[in-house]
């Protein structure tokens, strides 16, 4: 297809799409267009450093307004797109304005889940996706610090329990209130789970399992608590509910573009129409099994990014890498690669009651994915074996003395 | 406001651009807001990933402070050639003695 390409949604993978549109020699238009109104920023440090001493905004750029000036990129911040034309290939803003696509990415990343429950719009309740989103955080933790009122977190996965670390850190008392029976359960492996859990304990967080929310309580109009079920009070300065995301694929739903919890991507990240590309958390990317593979991660943005680029510029880059993720709670660092839905075996390296190891996930015999705490060098040496298609044995993992990346220079 | 500190970058093409970064911020953040080609820095700058992988330039190496053990680990299995010079630029805190720095991005990230 040609330009001009619009991109609608400014975050990591409508970032990488201009720039890689920019990389591979295309000189035309490119218009990137952003819902909020701070220029792109990284989310990861959201719920970690910038929590703690939230730095100056620049430093959260992924690239200043001016360095995509410099580059030709448009970039409209504060616009919000109501519509994709498809019949006359134009998007169509807020104010009745529209814009002319030769070729189009959306990038629209995704929408918090909320909780359906009483008390859940109270003031103090907070959901974390935004810059916005981590000043509101980052105001109510001073406002629990100087009035020693807790934080009660919602939800036993990365956003939570890195936001539970970073106000334990600030000094807050904290309970984590878990609907399942263990921590991050939809991403690791029991002895991972048990691991985070040992340290978060450790560090004074008061966890809780297999809780059923009832209500928030307010005094005020503002959070005071969270009931549960079974007819418990815990007090609450305030309350991050960190219970997951859905992808925000509205708009190119209401278009009629093929989505299922997701707009549905083929491996080059192209949609159902062939002048439409997408990339990132707004994503549902069909495998070759036919199954879908929805990722909330920068290396997704990333890699599936360059790949829309590419498709816009009418090649094939297929994104096919390991997929890797990271969390860090305190000095816990965790480090994923692959997929380990379907595991029949685990494999340990190093010392699980230290919280320093790495389980290394077998399907009939087959490496498929490795968490690792605290074990950087066999994340590192993980992703590579995993790109190749490499799997030790059960003894090599094992055993420590044996150096895992010698597989890798055989 | 804090000094700006000039930094001499490299950018995988062979393009020279200098960049005025503030004292405090890490090398990665301020090449990249600034556009500098080359940092795919996908964590953010959480030492978690390796893909704002550098090669400081020989006479500037012995002036920063020696990588930690996370950076020394992350560094073993950085995509592009590793080299006497490589470095994370997350990990680089750029201050004033730093003014004149001069550092070349790799072909590759990932």
């Amino acid at each position: 297809m040609s330009g001009p390409f619009v991109i609608v949604g400014a975050g990591q993978a409508g970032v990488q799409i201009a720039e890689s549109l920019r990389q591979e020699k295309y000189e035309g238009p490119v218009t990137l267009i952003g819902a909020e109104a701070h220029a792109p920023y990284n989310r990861p440090p959201l719920s970690k450093r910038f929590l703690l001493d939230r730095p100056e905004l620049a430093a959260l750029a992924i690239r200043g307004p001016e360095a995509l000036q410099r580059r030709q990129i448009d970039l409209q911040l504060h616009t919000q797109v109501t519509a994709i034309d498809r019949q006359s290939r134009e998007v169509v803003l807020v104010d009745g304005r529209r814009i002319s696509y030769g070729g189009l990415a959306l990038t629209t990343g995704a929408r918090l889940k909320t909780l359906p429950l009483p008390g859940a719009q109270l003031a103090g309740v907070f959901g974390l996706r935004t810059i916005d989103d981590a000043l509101n955080i980052g105001a109510a933790l001073d406002h629990c610090l100087s009035t020693a009122a807790p934080l009660v977190v919602i939800g036993g996965g990365f956003i939570g329990l890195e936001i539970a670390a970073t106000a334990r850190k600030r000094g807050i008392e904290v309970t984590v209130l878990e609907g399942l029976g263990r921590l991050m359960s939809r991403v690791v492996a029991p002895i991972v789970s048990d691991a985070a859990a040992r340290v978060h304990v450790a560090h004074g967080v008061r966890l809780l399992f297999d809780v059923r929310i009832a209500a928030l309580e307010g005094r005020l109009g503002a959070v005071s608590a969270v009931r549960t079920a079974d007819g418990q009070l815990y007090p609450a300065g305030c309350v991050v509910v960190g219970v997951g995301v859905n992808p925000e694929d509205s708009l190119a739903s209401a278009a009629g573009l093929e989505c299922e919890r997701g707009i549905i991507v083929d491996e080059c990240a192209r949609s159902s129409d062939p002048l439409i590309v997408a990339a990132g958390d707004c994503t549902a990317r069909r495998r070759a099994d036919g199954s879908l593979l929805r990722l909330e991660s920068v290396q997704n943005a990333v890699e599936q990014g360059k790949s829309a680029a590419a498709a816009l510029l009418g090649r094939q880059r297929p994104f096919t890498a390991a997929p890797w993720f990271w969390s860090d709670q305190y000095d816990l660092k965790l480090q994923m690669v692959g997929l380990s839905q379907g595991y029949d075996e685990i494999v340990t390296r190093g010392n699980p009651d230290q919280s320093a190891f790495s389980a290394y996930y077998l399907r009939a015999g087959k490496l498929i994915a490795v968490d690792s705490l605290s074990r950087i060098a066999d994340h590192m040496n993980a992703r590579k074996l995993l790109d190749r298609g490499l799997t030790p044995t059960a003894a090599q993992i094992a055993d420590e003395a044996f150096d895992l990346g010698s597989l890798l220079r055989a | 406001m804090p000094a700006a500190v000039q930094v001499n970058c490299i950018e995988p093409n062979g393009q020279r651009v200098k960049v005025l970064i503030s004292d405090g911020w890490s090398l990665m953040q301020g090449a990249r807001a600034q556009g500098v080609q080359g940092i795919d820095a996908e964590c953010g700058g959480a030492c978690s990933c390796a893909t704002c992988h550098c090669y400081v330039a020989a006479d500037w190496l012995a002036r920063l402070p020696p990588p930690g053990e996370s950076e020394t680990q992350m560094l073993l299995n950085v995509a592009a050639e590793r080299r006497a010079g490589s470095r994370l630029a997350c990990q680089i805190r750029v201050t004033a003695e730093l003014d004149g720095l001069v550092v070349e991005f790799p072909e590759r990230q990932v």
